[in-house]
């Protein structure tokens, strides 16, 4: 633990007029926004995070969840994972949405834990919450301790010479299954990024794992407006039943129309190393009949450019296994 | 214990009775040993090694001494030598614990993990005291931060900095150097064991299966992390401890300093969980008094989570070979039980896993070995039913298999090889009611229903498996005093320095005091965990409703004897000239059963309203020799698989034991569905983690080290067998801390395999394990 300072934020442009000092908004970053605080705090009493300056958010409203005029959801930052998850309409018209955030944390950490924060949680990789472990998410260039170390839990797309650590959030692959859109407020003015486009692969910078730069702050996301004819739902497989990140994950929204895929879109956790968009098992599915050997065919080609680690060879089956009961499910070929 | 003197009413002993410190503790009114607001009190960090072997080469502690509030900063290089401290290894571990220097608490009954060997062992440990600059593992104490306050400590601590000459250190366990035979003594027990003709039996067996089950490491991980409040009185110490064994603490640091143990007291009112880890002191406790000593001021030092992984032992990783040899009818013709274990470079010690193969079944042909090897990782320790956790996991997953090759019903088999007496001594038990235990598990159970054929059941998607295994644990016993008196108001009070780990100590023997007095519970106040009381064992080994339970059984009864005798001898006593023997006593009076009698309160009052007292040292005896005392049970367990996603679910256990009398109905089945959901955890999801290269403890915190959670329980259905045994204890108790996590795991991997047809003989049993 280090010194810091502590503001209050009484407005949006207070906050982010702090913030917009800080030389990064990605790992290393001087100034922290701290909402739920259930990552950042644990992190900083490992040692992992070490800001000199906390701007708390919390007292900026940005709670309220809200039909868009387009009939769609606007969540503010601060929306409690528990209030979303419970949200009748989320629960009614986002259901992998529900699904997804209530297969996380524990229902204490939910009462605390917010929109913004879940969508900017970090990663669990062991290694990085260690400091006395080489990481290069934490410290760019030491190299990484997870390649040929106990990498179980890490991720087989998206990986890097240099980091191989998964996002470890569930909303977030409900999110990216559901066409969310991130609302960021900065020093120059307002934006919006697809979800999809908002996290960013490892690459040779893990430490960069967004598209935020200094000040931006998320106000908030929407979600378009629901397809009425769809079913979505979030699986999560894991060993012990609750209080466990994802080893596979998977959010669907699929609509069955003449006993066809006609709209389907798929996104895997677990497995990533960003919430995982399937679009070429999209592609392959709209269109395709609804059955188990469609199913099997779309689960082996969202594996197609795994890349097994030491570890963590079984995810490569097991993501398979998960996507395809996704889609049971989704389909009413599976009830459980 | 209801000694045929006292007059007919419901006794205390084995009622469901609450906890005594029960509102204590969920008002926070009970104080840990972190808790006590001492005047002047500093705090201390410790500084622990970011590799697993080689040497500290600097410390550069200037930053870290100029930070805000530091006092001081210890190190290898400045700590005072200690005169006492024992000079580890790297390889060479002190050969002579020296009997009189451990834990003082004399015989005691039985073999194993309780025995004057197992005091030995630790005694054998060799903390890290900054005496050299050596480290043997990542995590290894290297230093410690004092200053104000706990932040300043902490803040100073991150501020170190240590360069090493590392060297690479020995993780692979399969690679790693076998020490040599002729050292490795279990326990101070023998490597080999041998009976009858091992080759032989399994040449002339029609059937046999031969197999290697693995375990891995493990580590305790209580609620309460190991904490020391040390303060110096001029040559006198006082330890505020987290511990399960406050002699044993005080010994060993009195001997690190030179002192006489009575120039050290140790308090333990409280402790939150131990299970092993705190059965005998680490390096904290006396780094502790050695920081309070250089500072003039009493020190606290409370280690972080993280510093649970390696510096207060855990279990060690086991690999056992079992072969079994069986005729066409399942009478066993040989069994033989190989374990290799790991253990650090500071200790040998040995995961005694082969224990209860000696003695489980009725096979004239039985030989067990122990390997070891060294690797750099912290020492290993007792954990919760060290040996026959392991050990059941191996051999009861062995009878298993073994069933299935023979086409016969597990709990058949072992039946067919029910030993009716100690099989390798020859010795009749004490008390076995294993039989009884099969048989009341496996009906409630309801396992006369199981189909045989693994993958025969299902429940809507679920594959439904049904398996079982036997549970047995030494039943050990200790010396152990106590002193009790009657005071002028009819309330007693007795004490006996044991400790309350968690397990209800503080119920059982006001229970216990209750019924020999002859006066309601709500009368008596039972006080533990200080060394300025009489000497009792260490709570390892579920000794203490033995060695304790006796000790306040039997000076209980000693007061009240003393007390019928001043009634008897009194002319102006009701009861003057009575014969003792026809003397009752019930809710505080006296009385020969009708209405001529008296209170303790008005004897009292006529003796100048004086207390009167009794003291007594209670020890093991002749009988160790003449019986084998062990506890039995049986564990059956029901798991779901998904056989598509390989989830595993246990949605029920059904549990029997007989572990003598029951002291307290609600706190014995608390210790057992404790084994049990610990035993969930074994099987299915505990696993320390260190890092191959480095020897990191990389999943050293609850998030990542998994324990089961409430969504990981079902049903758990706990029954006893009672059968008082009074070789064991004069209060018939045999002990049940342990017992109830042997044999689980192996009855969830036999119910795994049942369900799923795939035999899985590495735990924990993971998705990808039975994924297929």
């Amino acid at each position: 633990m280090e010194r810091f300072q502590y503001t209050r934020a009484r407005t949006v442009s207070e906050a982010i007029g702090i913030a917009a000092h800080s030389s990064t908004a990605q790992q290393g970053a001087p100034v922290r926004y701290v909402a739920g605080g259930t990552t950042l705090v644990d992190l900083m009493k490992l040692g992992v995070e070490r800001p000199t300056h906390l701007v708390d958010i919390n007292k900026l409203g940005m709670n309220a969840i809200e039909r868009t005029k387009e009939g769609g959801l606007r969540i503010g930052a601060l929306v409690r994972n528990a209030a979303l998850a419970h949200d009748p309409t989320v629960v009614r018209d986002y259901r992998a949405l529900s699904e997804a955030l209530l297969s996380g944390a524990s229902a204490q950490l939910r009462n605390v834990a917010t929109t913004s924060g879940n969508l900017l949680q970090r990663t669990r990789c062991m290694y990085f919450r260690n400091t006395a472990m080489a990481c290069n998410k934490r410290e760019p260039g030491s190299g990484c301790s997870a390649i040929n170390g106990d990498n179980r839990t890490l991720a087989i797309l998206g990986t890097s010479p240099h980091c191989i650590a998964t996002n470890p959030s569930d909303m977030n692959v409900a999110l990216v299954a559901l066409d969310a859109t991130i609302h960021v407020q900065g020093p120059k003015g307002t934006r919006t990024i697809p979800m999809q486009a908002f996290h960013l692969l490892p690459g040779d910078t893990p430490d960069r794992e967004t598209v935020l730069e200094p000040g931006d702050l998320v106000t908030h996301i929407t979600l378009p407006p629901p397809n009425a004819r769809a079913t979505s739902r979030y699986l999560k497989l894991r060993d012990r039943a609750s209080y466990e990140f994802a080893l596979a994950s998977a959010a669907v929204v699929v609509e069955v129309a003449g006993g066809q895929f006609h709209y389907v879109r798929l996104a895997m956790g677990g497995v990533g190393t960003k919430p995982w968009r399937m679009s070429a098992v999209e592609e392959r599915l709209t269109g395709a009949a609804v059955d188990d050997a469609t199913i099997r065919d779309a689960a082996q080609l969202a594996v197609r450019d795994a890349k097994p680690q030491s570890e963590n060879g079984f995810k490569v089956e097991l993501a398979q296994r998960c996507l395809a009961h996704a889609l049971r499910l989704a389909t009413g070929l599976a009830s459980i | 214990m209801s000694s045929p003197r006292q007059a007919k009413r419901a006794p205390s002993v084995g009622a469901p009775m609450d906890r005594v410190d029960g509102r204590l503790k969920v008002t926070g009114g009970a104080r840990y040993a972190a808790e006590y607001a001492i005047p002047n009190l500093v705090h201390a960090v410790m500084v622990t090694s970011t590799v697993a072997k080689g040497r500290v080469r600097a410390m550069n502690t200037s930053v870290a001494e100029r930070a805000l509030g530091v006092i001081k900063v210890l190190t290898p290089f400045n700590a005072p030598r200690l005169p006492g401290a024992p000079k580890p290894g790297p390889h060479a571990p002190s050969a002579e614990p020296g009997p009189q220097s451990v834990s003082g608490s004399g015989a005691s009954a039985g073999q194993g993990a309780q025995g004057p060997a197992a005091r030995g062992a630790v005694a054998m440990r060799l903390p890290t005291l900054l005496q050299d600059d050596v480290v043997r593992y990542n995590g290894q104490p290297i230093g410690l931060v004092v200053a104000d306050t706990l932040e300043h400590a902490r803040e100073a601590a991150d501020l170190v900095r240590v360069t090493y000459d590392v060297e690479r250190p020995v993780l692979d366990w399969t690679k790693a150097a076998a020490i040599p035979p002729e050292q490795v003594h279990p326990l101070g027990g023998e490597r080999t064991s041998r009976r009858g003709d091992v080759e032989g039996g399994l040449a002339a067996a029609a059937v046999s299966v031969d197999h290697t089950y693995i375990t891995p490491l493990e580590n305790h991980n209580p609620m309460e992390v190991h904490s020391t409040i040390a303060q110096w009185e001029g040559d006198s110490l006082l330890l505020y401890e987290s511990t399960q064994g406050i002699f044993s603490v005080r010994n060993t640091v009195a001997r690190h300093f030179g002192m006489a143990p009575d120039k050290v007291r140790v308090v333990a009112y409280f402790t939150g969980g131990g299970f092993g880890s705190k059965g005998g002191p680490w390096s904290h406790e006396s780094l502790t008094a050695m920081a309070a000593r250089e500072v003039g001021r009493p020190v606290k030092l409370v280690l972080t989570r993280r510093q649970m992984f390696g510096p207060v032992g855990g279990r060690p990783r086991t690999e056992q070979r079992v072969a079994l040899g069986a005729a066409h009818d399942g009478t066993l013709t040989a069994i033989r039980h190989h374990s290799k274990s790991t253990t650090s470079t500071l200790e040998d010690w040995v995961e005694p896993a082969t224990s209860q193969t000696r003695l489980l079944y009725a096979c004239p042909n039985v030989e067990t070995q122990y390997d070891l090897v060294r690797v750099n990782v912290g020492s290993p320790t007792f954990m919760r039913a060290p040996g026959e956790s392991t050990g059941t996991f191996a051999l009861e997953s062995a009878m298993d298999e073994l069933a299935y090759a023979l086409k016969m019903d597990p709990v058949a088999l072992r039946l067919k090889n029910y030993a009716e007496q100690d099989p390798e001594s020859g010795r009749p038990w004490s008390s076995k009611s294993l039989r009884q235990c099969y048989e009341s598990a496996a009906a409630r159970f309801g396992w006369s229903g199981r189909k045989a054929e693994p993958r025969s059941t299902r429940n809507g998607r679920w594959l439904v498996g049904w398996g079982m295994a036997t549970a047995t644990y030494p039943a050990r016993r200790g010396a152990a005093g106590a002193v009790a008196r009657m005071l002028p108001d009819g309330r007693a009070w007795v004490r006996a320095g044991t400790q309350e780990i968690g397990c209800g100590t503080y119920t059982s023997m006001t229970q216990v005091a209750a019924d020999a007095l002859g006066i309601a519970p709500g009368q008596i106040r039972f006080e533990l965990g200080s060394t300025d009381m009489p000497e009792n064992p260490a709570s390892t080994g579920s000794v203490t409703a033995a060695s304790t339970g006796s000790a306040v059984h039997d000076v209980a009864t000693a007061l009240r004897q003393k007390l019928v005798q001043l009634a008897i001898a009194d002319p102006q006593s009701p009861l003057y000239g009575v014969s003792e023997d026809a003397v009752r006593t019930l809710d505080g009076r006296l009385t020969t059963g009708g209405d001529r009698g008296e209170t303790y309160v008005a004897l009292l009052a006529r003796h100048g309203g004086q207390p009167v007292e009794a003291t007594i040292s209670t020890r093991p005896g002749a009988e160790t020799q003449q019986y084998s005392m062990h506890s039995f049970g049986a564990v059956f367990t029901e798991v779901w698989v998904d056989p598509d996603l390989a989830i595993i679910r246990v949605p029920r256990v059904v549990t029997a034991h007989a572990v003598g009398r029951i002291l307290n109905a609600k706190t014995a089945r608390s210790q057992i569905i404790g084994g049990v959901v610990w035993g969930v955890g074994m099987a299915l999801e505990e696993e320390t983690l260190i890092d191959p290269r480095s020897g990191r403890y990389i999943n050293a915190d609850l998030a990542e080290y998994h324990v089961p959670v409430n969504a990981d329980i079902g049903t758990i259905d706990v029954a006893f067998i009672e059968e008082p045994d009074l070789h064991v204890s004069s209060v018939g108790a045999k002990g049940i801390g342990e017992i109830g996590i042997t044999g689980v795991a192996a009855s969830i991997a036999n119910a795994v395999y049942h369900a799923t047809g795939k035999r899985v003989r590495e735990l924990p049993i993971r998705i990808e394990k039975v994924l297929s």
